[in-house]
């Protein structure tokens, strides 16, 4: 067993990195939550103070009603689209996948802006409706606006959940409900979507969470009195021994862990997919031509719904002034020239903590991934179940934690205090991102048969040579999948850079647009840079595509022989 | 809606999927209450078949009747037609109960009545004390019942099952093909079953329809089709067979089939009906392996009625009833199952031997 010390130091490192930068931050809101301010005694007091202040309050239930409209809303958008695509011969299903994706590649705060020149009260569409039809709709209105932004970019999650369970019934379900008499909406009721409800709920909820614990798309639209802003007003205004941020956190991750286990409880016992053999998917039917009508037009309508966040944003980044009008007044590329010229550092800045956020990611994860699937050191498990566990804690809950447990240490160098240093922010961006990297690298590994291993070893390759001739050249695909999942994600990353970020000259891109929407002057360039995000995350993702296809494909051409 | 004993017939129906012909000119008649086998290799139809008359798919050309009532037009859930899939189907989110009561409820039948028909549905196939479990907590076997008990509690015209046999291992398939017989018979239910495997068919069927390539090649009973093969596919399908190529002539007022290796066999005014016209040109005739008697050469003498053919031994399997020999002669191959007896010396494998056939157990083939 003494071979085994490396593996347990590795083990042993993974732990303790685990342990300093996720476990203590959170467990330590947690107890500032339940602590009489000063004394540190045991105390609900602070949750009583939280109740019983009205604004707290309203921004609780303004809370669970953004996200469960923004849930409705959502479905609205993604039920017809998953409904056609399953149901009819269909040619637009390239559209359909296509709208399952743009939307991803633009975090939703990015877009808040621009979504408030196009459908705000005296943005494009409401000019327009005022013109023609002398009505003024509010789509951006406070708390409508953050739902509208959210719905628009997280429907997705519930579009990819709800299609692939829906794809994945079995066709003999139906047709059996059909030979007993069953049809139409009734065979839909009672078969179709029973059968299709954990991926729903998978979906439903993980939007449900993702808008629940948004800091940026708030912030920026200016609505404040929802929880996450409001723990972010409290620590930033009146510091961080005001127990309300933590209250709040609490109350973020008991929602995020509640949803998590909803999630995990719809879909337990409940992979209806993979009960049965026989015929994949419903079966599916020729279009009528006023279905046909109808259906590209809702298409149509959502795409463009879709799509308007990136137009506006397109829009702002190249207008002159756009003001009281439905387009700008005319268009210029200063913006990114003083993007360029003033503070390139949001890019540069993005591009080196994205990345070394996303390394650490991949060599972590590849290094749990290894160690829970190929060997038997005790509590390895824990590593996995820990380095998820990061899923349930928004990024504002991190973000506090972090200067919570880090302000008062200071760097022995400088003296300044650890939190606010930029390699903090690095480390708060890969423990949110770990969970994505994670999975990624387990999937690869796991995709890898121990017989290949085996092989190597019998044709006499060492346990290290094994490693590096066998085992990650063929993880590579995964890992570099992984690699740019959490490099995409981070560099658009808000709730816990906003927090932790302390000079504009440390600061990464998503805080600098988050200061230039700030002001009326700083849209045009705040835009600009929100284009160079989605330019970063757009590139990023279809290279993580092609890369997960190319493995697809290889490992499809492998299983033929 | 109660299950009156229904016939299907099935009128000249032709369905294409794209280019692809799959069911060409296919007429059949089924009598009522009759367990009837469609019976064929992988890819021949038959399934498409089986759901044209569920109501699933559209055929190009044909009609479809159960009973008196032209369905060709009717959506499944019009026709009152009961079938078990392949894979089962049970809804995994509903009871054993939930998943019987379905049908019924569809119905709108009122609650005591769904009840006591689900009771005596679930004790027919002996499941009522599994009826609050879930369907992913049974077996194949109780599944497979589950699924004939939620068809025939609907008291459905026609029951049709579609390789039902086919994901269970073989004890159990043995098992539940008896006692999916024993069911048909209690209920007299019209049953259209299909299946790939012949001996499933054999031991089933009242009637057969062979298909292959979406053609019906024959239709008859299990004995009939395999004394009586009208080409070679349905021959070969439901068993061993030789084939023997060759021309009809005359000889003394008698037709003699005759080979292109010189086996002479005299054919009867009986056997002859698949002859068209003047019955030039190529012929083949069939006969089983079990209908050839081998004997050492030079032992046999010429027998009235009987054909001699003279070869040797080219394989030989003992498999202890029987002995199955490959005898060339000339440059065919004909295969002889001999039944053994203990102490019996088998033939040795280059021996020359003789063989007879009488020649009423010759077939003379259409196609
Ligand atoms: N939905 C379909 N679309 C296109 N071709 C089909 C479809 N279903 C079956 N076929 C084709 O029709 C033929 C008959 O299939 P099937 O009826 O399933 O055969 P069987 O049940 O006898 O194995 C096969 O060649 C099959 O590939
Ligand atoms: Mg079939």
């Amino acid at each position: 067993m003494t071979t085994h010390w490396g593996q347990r130091a590795v083990a042993l490192l993974i732990a303790t990195f685990l342990l300093l930068f996720l476990v203590v931050p959170v467990v330590q809101v947690i107890f500032v939550a339940f602590q009489t301010p000063g004394t540190g005694t045991f105390t609900l007091v602070n949750f009583q103070d939280f109740f019983n202040t009205s604004l707290f309050r309203e921004a609780f239930w303004n809370s669970l009603y953004v996200a469960a409209m923004s849930v409705l809303v959502a479905t609205a958008f993604a039920m017809p689209l998953a409904y056609f695509t399953t149901r009819f011969e269909f040619r637009g299903a390239i559209v359909v996948q296509t709208l399952g994706i743009i939307p991803l590649i633009m975090p939703p705060f990015v877009g808040a802006v621009a979504m408030q020149l196009l459908f705000g009260s005296n943005g494009s569409i409401n000019l327009l409706l005022d013109e023609w039809f002398g009505i003024n709709i509010p789509f951006m209105e406070g708390l409508n606006g953050v739902i509208f932004v959210e719905s628009i970019h997280y429907f997705p999650f519930i579009l990819i959940n709800l299609s692939a369970s829906l794809n994945n019934i079995d066709r003999a379900m139906e047709e059996s409900a059909q030979t007993l008499g069953a049809s139409g909406l009734r065979l839909f009721r009672r078969i179709v979507f029973p059968l299709a409800m954990p991926g729903y709920i998978a979906g439903a909820s993980l939007v449900f969470i993702k808008v629940f614990d948004d800091l940026g798309t708030p912030l920026l639209l200016n609505v404040n009195n929802l929880l996450a802003p409001q723990a972010y007003l409290r620590i930033s205004s009146i510091g961080i021994t005001d127990p309300m941020g933590y209250v709040i956190s609490v109350i973020l991750v008991g929602f995020s862990l509640l949803a998590m286990w909803v999630a995990a409880l719809a879909l337990r016992g409940k992979d209806y997919s993979t009960e049965q053999r026989g015929g994949g998917g419903l079966a599916k039917r020729q279009m009528r031509p006023w279905e046909k009508v109808l259906s590209y037009g809702v298409i149509a309508f959502i795409l463009l719904l879709v799509l308007s966040p990136h137009i506006g944003l397109t829009l702002l980044s190249f207008g002159t002034i756009w003001s009281f009008s439905v387009l700008p007044d005319g268009y210029t590329i200063d913006h990114y020239q003083e993007v360029f010229a003033q503070s390139p550092q949001f890019i540069t800045n993005t591009l080196l903590y994205a990345s070394l956020a996303a390394l650490i990611d991949v060599t972590i994860g590849t290094a749990i991934a290894y160690l829970v699937l190929r060997t038997k050191i005790a509590g390895r498990e824990w590593l996995d179940y820990a380095a998820m566990a990061a899923l349930a804690v928004p990024g504002v809950v991190l973000g506090i934690g972090y200067l919570r447990t880090f302000f008062g240490v200071p760097l022995p160098w400088s003296g300044q205090p650890l939190a606010s240093w930029w390699v903090m922010l690095v480390i708060a961006l890969s423990v949110r991102r770990l969970p994505y990297a994670l999975r990624a690298c387990t999937a690869a590994l796991q995709q890898l048969s121990v017989a290949l291993e085996e092989a190597a070893e019998n044709l006499g390759a060492g346990k290290l040579a094994t490693v590096r001739r066998i085992v990650v050249p063929l993880m590579v695909g995964g890992i570099i999948a992984g690699f740019v999942t959490s490099f995409a994600t981070a560099a658009v990353e808000l709730s816990a850079t906003i927090m932790l970020v302390s000079r504009e000259s440390d600061a990464p891109l998503a805080y600098g647009l988050y200061v230039f929407m700030q002001t009326a002057a700083g849209r045009g360039p705040g835009a600009a840079l929100g284009m160079i995000a989605v330019l970063i995350v757009g590139v990023a993702t279809y290279l993580s595509h092609r890369i997960i296809e190319r493995g697809q494909r290889a490992r499809g051409l492998a299983d033929e022989y | 809606m109660t299950g009156q004993l229904a016939g299907v017939s099935i009128d000249n129906v032709n369905l294409y999927f794209g280019n692809n012909h799959v069911l060409k000119d296919v007429t059949l008649e089924i009598e009522p209450g009759e367990f009837f086998t469609f019976l064929g290799p992988s890819g021949c139809g038959k399934t498409t078949l089986l759901r044209l008359i569920a109501g699933f798919g559209k055929a190009q050309s044909g009609r479809i009747r159960i009973g008196t009532e032209d369905v060709t037009d009717l959506p499944p859930w019009k026709r009152n037609v009961g079938m078990v899939f392949q894979s089962y189907a049970l809804w995994p989110h509903l009871t054993v109960r939930r998943n019987v009561a379905f049908g019924l409820e569809e119905r709108r039948l009122p609650r005591p009545e769904i009840r006591q028909r689900v009771d005596a549905a679930l004790e027919l196939v002996g499941l009522l004390e599994l009826g609050e479990r879930r369907p992913s907590q049974l077996s194949g076997g109780q599944q497979q019942r589950v699924a004939l008990a939620r068809t025939i509690v609907v008291e459905p015209q026609v029951l049709l099952l579609d390789e039902p046999l086919s994901n269970l291992d073989a004890k159990l398939r043995v098992q539940m093909r008896q006692e999916l017989l024993e069911l048909q018979r209690k209920l007299a239910l019209t049953t259209i079953f299909v299946t790939h495997d012949q001996e499933e068919a054999n031991t089933t069927a009242d009637r057969i329809a062979v298909m292959e390539a979406g053609v019906i090649q024959q239709v008859g009973t299990p004995a009939e089709l395999y004394d009586n093969p009208t080409n070679r596919f349905v021959a070969s399908f439901l068993g061993t067979a030789n084939f023997i190529d060759g021309t009809l002539s005359e000889k003394k007022g008698q037709t003699v089939f005759r080979s292109g290796s010189g086996i002479e066999i005299p054919l009867k005014p009986g056997q002859l009906h698949a002859v068209k016209g003047d019955g030039a040109g190529e012929h083949s005739v069939m006969f089983r392996p079990q209908s050839v008697v081998i004997q050492s050469a030079g032992a046999a003498r010429q027998q009235q009625g009987k054909v001699t053919i003279k070869g040797a031994v080219r394989h030989r399997e003992f498999l202890g009833s029987t002995i199955r020999y490959a005898v060339s002669v000339g440059d065919t191959v004909i295969l002889v199952e001999d039944s053994h007896r203990r102490g019996e010396a088998p033939h040795n494998i280059g021996a020359d031997v003789e063989l007879n056939l009488a020649s009423e157990q010759v077939i003379l083939l259409s196609g």
